[in-house]
């Protein structure tokens, strides 16, 4: 394509990511680096059905003038990052100096919300994702040698999971789990243990969790990969076979290595996704087991106290966090792209 | 749960209704948003039957309410006209002052009102209260009967009937409690708080000081009641407790005023509903506080629209809560403050919970940053992974931070 044809067939996409993109991550930066002006308090007589006292509230005609002059609130740098809401410095410092042992280290930063959330969705990540790529995979297989009438059929039904919306999709698997629900009592049934309850405990509550990631996902994996068997070259397989291949061999030498490049695309798609973790904590109530970054961000604006400039804070580390992790695959692709002359 | 019954009514433009005219307004654009119990919807309700002419009437109930009222009202004009409050959310929307003083529409329109029901700060009307809640005791009057049980006047005795109702094998969890994590979870520990007289802040100060022996009791006793309640008690709010209830699965909780009416709902056993008493809230810890809070809920009116607006949304709330709306329906969903109002059994124990001088919902500016924290904090000391002191000093740091953030520190 030239130059001049791409970019036209380019602009609005770049218009679009330029707008709804670039310009309100700006927004997000700026407002992390800036917090809501010292609030000017008064007390005032306050009267309600249930009697007058004096009570604090906020001088709006002052607060008003401090927020004319200066719109964009009280310029506090770095602050926000290293308080003890996000990254925790101080805190983090203190636990290093007073250890007695690393492992006691790690438990402690559980008690810092940053830390608590990034221990939830490395896990998630790193166990999800993998996972997620074999099932894929595994269905793919599956499906691929099934009957051509059958194909059709399997192929919408192992989409099944993700066209479900994740929120309704968890808040369904949710009431399921309940220790009086069907596989909730199924459980406790099978172990015989009358007080097993999925939502009670960290550890359970996180494998509940991780199995709805890897079952919500794994149809993503699976179409792309089940697209990519249709691309093998079936001179190669029948040389193989020819060569005496196993059919599993014949997957291993030749299938997997023919499909590796989409197992790039999945592994990045699915690392930023499962980074970026938030609907089945909402929908299985987990917030006391498991906390993920996004889920702080929305507990942060969610409520009424509108905790804008911690949000914008958790906000700028959540993509920190996504380019870090997707580096060694963008690197990986750049390489294979790009190969040296 | 998150997603739970929307109620989302929109009345178009019709000519001539007949009810309308009842109304007096001749123009205007009202839309209301509010929680979604069954109280709140009869007002929503009364509030449409304006719509018709030149107005058009649209309420949003839902529980989700705080977290869009603040952002619905924020813009220029604001989309929603009213937002139907309590004692803890009208501080957001103060602080962030997008609600109007209602001083003129209050001395043209409110000649029903009585003095009581005008919530004031500073000689301003911010907001009309129309009814009063609290959560307090409620108890199957069967099940203490069958073991000879007095009903519970403090969270020992409590304690003592749960562990003698599941000594007797009647119930696996007796005890019922809206202990979900957030705002819940922090609702139970105000509550338990205030109970053992605790102070939240250092006086005339946005400082937090709940890292006490009495922020400690309110852990253990909070902690000892878990022991009874299903162990999935931090994902079940006052919708999962009810169902609980209802299910006839426990026999004492601590319960919404407001939602005792639901309890007893066609589609709930005849026993259950028969043995559902109310009684008034518990104190705790040889105090004569009760463990409780008392709150009102009112209707408040957007600052960014224009005063045909305002006039209209005051006029629909002021004829939702006219006291000829109170009928043999209405009456038992809450205890209302409208004049005429004749208390009902469903409101004894709000009733019980005035009467013993419980005190309000603190009505502070960083009151909400403290329960937001509370209710992320508690989490592990509930599950047994921390201490009552280290999960307080978690909540002081998270409060902290966030008020040096928010600028009252």
């Amino acid at each position: 394509m030239k130059h001049k044809t791409f970019f036209w067939f380019f602009l609005p996409t770049a218009l679009a990511m330029f707008l709804f993109i670039a310009l309100p991550l700006t927004s997000i930066v700026s407002q992390s680096l800036h917090t809501p002006h010292d609030q000017v308090l008064i007390v005032v007589e306050s009267c309600d059905p249930f009697g007058c006292k004096s009570e604090t509230t906020i001088d709006h005609q002052a607060s008003q003038k401090i927020n004319e002059e200066k719109p964009q609130g009280k310029w506090v740098g770095f602050q926000i990052y290293t308080d003890r809401n996000h990254l925790a410095f101080k805190e983090v410092g203190e636990f290093w100096e007073s250890k007695t042992s690393f492992i006691d280290f790690v438990s402690s930063l559980n008690d810092l919300p940053f830390y608590r959330a990034m221990g939830f969705t490395l896990t998630y990540t790193f166990v999800v994702t993998p996972l997620v790529i074999l099932f894929g995979f595994i269905i793919a297989i599956a499906v691929n040698s099934l009957h051509r009438h059958l194909k059709g059929f399997m192929v919408f039904f192992s989409l099944l999971p993700m066209i479900v919306t994740p929120l309704v999709g968890s808040l369904i698997l949710f009431w399921m789990i309940d220790a009086r629900g069907i596989i909730g009592s199924g459980l406790q049934e099978l172990f015989a243990d009358p007080t097993l309850s999925l939502k009670a405990s960290t550890g359970l509550t996180w494998i509940t969790l991780i199995v709805y990631g890897v079952w919500h996902s794994a149809p993503f994996a699976f179409i792309v990969f089940y697209a990519g068997l249709q691309t093998v070259p079936q001179e190669t397989i029948e040389a193989a076979m020819i060569d005496g291949a196993t059919r599993f061999q014949q997957t291993i030498h030749v299938i997997v290595p023919h499909l590796s490049p989409l197992v790039a695309f999945v592994a990045l798609i699915q690392l930023m996704d499962n980074f970026r973790v938030f609907e089945p904590i909402v929908g299985f109530s987990a917030s006391a087991h498991a906390t993920s970054l996004s889920w702080i961000i929305w507990n942060d604006i969610g409520q009424e106290i509108r905790l804008l400039s911690s949000a914008a804070t958790t906000s700028v580390l959540t993509i920190i966090g996504v380019i870090i992790l997707l580096m060694p695959v963008l690197i990986r692709t750049w390489r294979e792209f790009n190969p040296e002359k | 749960m998150f997603l739970r019954k929307i109620a989302t009514v929109v009345a178009l433009t019709t000519l001539a209704s007949s009810a309308w005219a009842g109304c007096g307004i001749s123009e205007g654009r009202v839309s209301i948003v509010g929680n979604e119990f069954p109280a709140i919807q009869t007002i929503g309700a009364g509030a449409m039957e304006c719509a018709g002419g030149g107005v058009t009437v649209e309420t949003n109930l839902t529980a989700d309410h705080q977290k869009i009222n603040l952002p619905g009202m924020t813009g220029n004009p604001a989309e929603f006209t009213s937002a139907i409050v309590a004692n803890s959310s009208i501080v957001a929307l103060m602080n962030n002052d997008v609600i109007r003083p209602l001083n003129d529409l209050v001395a043209k329109h409110g000649q029903g009102l009585q003095k009581s029901q005008l919530v004031t700060i500073d000689g301003n009307i911010m907001g009309i209260a129309f009814m009063a809640n609290a959560q307090h005791l409620t108890y199957r009057s069967d099940v203490l009967k069958d073991l000879g049980i007095p009903v519970p006047s403090t969270y020992e005795e409590m304690l003592a009937a749960a562990k003698k109702i599941a000594n007797y094998n009647l119930m696996q969890y007796p005890i019922g409690g809206a202990y979900a994590a957030g705002w819940n979870l922090a609702e139970e520990f105000v509550n338990m708080y205030m109970g053992y007289g605790g102070e939240f802040f250092k006086p005339g100060t946005a400082e937090i000081a709940v890292n006490n022996q009495h922020g400690v009791d309110s852990l253990n006793m909070m902690k000892a009641l878990s022991e009874y309640m299903n162990p999935d008690f931090l994902t079940h709010d006052s919708n999962a407790t009810s169902a609980e209830w209802k299910a006839g699965n426990v026999a004492l909780m601590n319960m919404w005023g407001s939602r005792i009416g639901a309890l007893k709902g066609d589609e709930v056993d005849a026993a259950v509903v028969a043995a559902t008493a109310t009684a008034g809230p518990m104190t705790v810890g040889g105090g004569t506080t009760a463990a409780s809070t008392l709150w009102w809920d009112g209707f408040t009116v957007a600052k960014n629209i224009s005063d045909t607006d305002a006039e209209a949304t005051f006029m629909a709330m002021m004829h939702a809560i006219r006291p000829a709306m109170l009928n043999e329906t209405t009456s038992p969903q809450a205890v209302w403050l409208i004049d005429g109002y004749e208390p009902t059994p469903a409101a004894a124990g709000v009733f019980a919970a005035a009467a013993m001088g419980t005190k309000p919902y603190p009505m502070l500016p960083y009151a909400g940053l403290m329960h937001s924290a509370a209710g992320a904090e508690l989490v592990d000391f509930m599950q047994g992974k921390e201490t009552a002191e280290q999960a307080l000093a978690g909540l002081e740091a998270a409060y902290t931070t966030a008020a040096t953030e928010k600028g009252y520190l």
